[in-house]
């Protein structure tokens, strides 16, 4: 199948360390990709060299075919990818159904001569913005919070108004930075769901980082492993899982982590 | 237009005429003093609602309202001005504008031409960068503007200003700037194109991987901002019949600022309020200052009032929201 989203030689250096390194990602439409790692081993980083929020040093980025090395974020986010945030990001004092809405703006938003022009153009991209929104929240489970203060949510409410609003640019691919984190293991479940779902019946591509192993290993048919920066692993979750390589990284922080204690 | 265009036109035109009947009612046993107060009043207004759609609704913190306004102000006067006398008090001017004597109307609109440009100018590289160097950038085009105003004799006629600029303005021209600019505000907020500054204000990064261009949202809101604030200079001036390079200083900005703090960052109704409610105040605290001898006694005021409202009530007013009864207003759903 066709790769929406590539990334070749990926390498990102703050200052002397080097955060990402040589980091390479082949996804597919309908792929769901698993991407682990310990702490501070380059996740988050390699979401926002792949995202444009952060400027690779050396690599490129492809999205359906399209060179995007080196864009802003607005044009990844245009060209098809959506992400959320490992520390949530939503527009705190807009409702729910305005975060959402927010995302429509992007493939329907009116211009502004349209817009102060009071065309029918203007109406039509309010009403399918509007429409759009609402039926992503209905199939989040939202409903009840659509004209509630996002920033007011419960924390795991407010993680599926961020995949919501992601939803609702229309991605190609979703990148999910520890959607889990926080979850309580009811949430958990629903999320797992949801993530299989928004793969299964939307057709879109995820990659999603956890620390959470068993969700991992329940929604991912290929796993991605990141140590200090540097990929170390790739394959099946039962691959990867026996990879002495794998442990290795974990065993390894861990015994530095006690060593530091 | 749309058929639904008419509809949305409906409630807000009636609450216009309303509001013009009312103010004609009150300007009937008006003295000119008050008649004049109430100009100033509404195009402060102006001036704080489209300062709040720009800094309120993107997060901006821009500084340059006196810059454009001084700028609409010259430009707007300059084509209104009396084209027997403009040859010899403004020698550097093009032929073709010292032989023109246009209307208000066509020179109001120059007028905001002009301060969009400037603010293409200015915004485009500056906003490219963070957008709290606007405030820096924008603090340094009123040096600019007052300066060029200063020293360029032949065109502004220096230090004098230009003074029996033809009193072309009134307060309904004031109340025509104040629906133009609350309309165009009010607009943009409730539609796509708001709903997408308002999250580049909430959270510029989120706003971008939504596919949000947020420089473009600010330089948008910037322009419009300016050119509005241009307007506005426009009109001043062709109410008070004079501008000087000091006629809008810092000090402008920072009452501007200071009514779009009160009135809650983001909301168009609490800009109005607040910018009435300071005018007027520091209007009333003027005969006080002036007996007592206690001058600059109401700058004071305005600036303790910014201090307790961030004390008591950080978010303004009304925060960024509306008054639920004036959004029905305007949607024609009042008793529903
Ligand atoms: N903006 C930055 N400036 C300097 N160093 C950074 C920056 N962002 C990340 N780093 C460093 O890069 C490394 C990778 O960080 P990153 O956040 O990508 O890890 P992660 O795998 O997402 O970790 P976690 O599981 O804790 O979220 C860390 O050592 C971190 O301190
Ligand atoms: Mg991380």
């Amino acid at each position: 199948m066709d790769a929406v989203l590539e990334a070749g030689g990926l390498t990102r250096r703050f200052g002397g360390l080097v955060a990402v390194e040589n980091y390479t990602l082949r996804l597919a439409a309908g792929d769901l990709v698993g991407l682990i790692g310990p702490n501070g081993a380059g996740k988050t980083t390699a979401f926002s060299l792949l995202t444009g929020v952060l400027k690779p040093t050396a690599g490129s980025i492809t999205v359906k075919g399209r060179d995007l090395t080196g864009r802003k974020p607005h044009v990844l986010a245009e060209a098809g990818l959506a992400r959320t945030f490992q520390n949530i990001r939503l527009f705190a004092d807009l409702s729910v159904l305005e975060n959402v809405m927010a995302g429509g703006h992007l493939r329907y938003g009116a211009s502004l001569l349209a817009t102060l022009g009071l065309t029918q153009a203007f109406w039509t991209s309010e009403s399918r913005i509007t429409e759009a929104a609402r039926a992503i929240i209905a199939r989040l489970g939202l409903g009840e919070f659509t004209d509630r203060r996002a920033g007011d949510l419960s924390y795991g409410d407010q993680r599926r108004v961020e995949i919501a609003r992601a939803l609702a640019t229309e991605p190609v691919a979703l990148l999910l930075d520890e959607p889990a984190a926080g979850l309580n293991p009811a949430e958990t479940k629903t999320l797992t769901t949801l993530v299989r779902k928004i793969n299964d019946e939307l057709g879109i591509a995820v990659l999603v980082v956890e620390h959470d192993m068993r969700l991992i290993m329940d929604l991912c048919r290929r796993v991605q492993v990141l140590n200090r920066g540097r990929l170390v692993a790739e394959g099946t979750p039962e691959k990867v899982q026996a990879d002495p390589a794998v442990i290795e990284a974990y065993l390894g922080t861990r015994r530095q982590r006690a060593g530091h204690a | 237009m749309s058929k639904n265009a008419l509809e949305a036109l409906i409630a807000p035109l009636a609450v216009v005429l309303a509001a013009a009947a009312l103010l004609w009612l009150v300007l009937l046993g008006a003295s000119d003093y008050l008649v004049t107060l109430i100009a100033i009043v509404l195009l402060n207004a102006a001036l704080a609602v489209s300062l709040t759609l720009t800094n309120g609704f993107t997060g901006l913190f821009s500084l340059g309202h006196p810059a454009f306004m001084t700028i609409g102000a010259y430009v707007a006067a300059i084509l209104t001005f009396s084209a027997r006398r403009k040859p010899s008090m403004l020698p550097d001017l093009p032929a073709f504008i010292a032989g023109l004597e246009l209307p208000l109307l066509p020179a109001v609109a120059a007028a905001g031409i002009v301060g969009a440009l400037v603010a293409i100018v200015v915004g485009f590289p500056v906003l490219r960068l963070r957008g709290h160097y606007l405030a820096v950038a924008t603090l340094g085009l009123i040096v600019i503007v007052q300066n060029l105003a200063l020293n360029w004799d032949g065109i502004t006629r220096g230090g004098a200003g230009l003074a029996g600029i033809p009193r072309l303005a009134s307060v309904w021209w004031a109340f025509g700037l104040l629906v133009l600019v609350v309309a165009v505000a009010w607009r943009i907020k409730f539609s796509s194109l708001g709903r997408a500054m308002l999250a580049t204000r909430e959270n510029e990064l989120a706003a971008e991987c939504t596919g949000i261009d947020t420089v473009k949202m600010r330089l948008t809101a910037f322009v419009i901002g300016a050119c509005f604030a241009a307007m506005a200079g426009a009109l001043f001036a062709h109410l008070i019949s004079v501008v000087t390079p000091k006629s809008y200083s810092v000090l402008l900005a920072f009452n501007l600022v200071v009514m779009v703090v009160i009135g809650g960052a983001g909301s168009i109704m609490g800009a109005v309020v607040a910018a009435a409610a300071i005018t007027g105040l520091s209007e009333m605290l003027r005969p006080a200052e002036e007996s007592l001898g206690l001058y600059g006694f109401s700058q004071v005021v305005v600036a303790l009032s910014l201090i307790l409202v961030l004390f008591f009530r950080p978010q303004g007013l009304f925060g960024n929201r509306e008054p639920d009864f004036v959004r029905r207003l305007f949607s024609g759903r009042l008793f529903k």
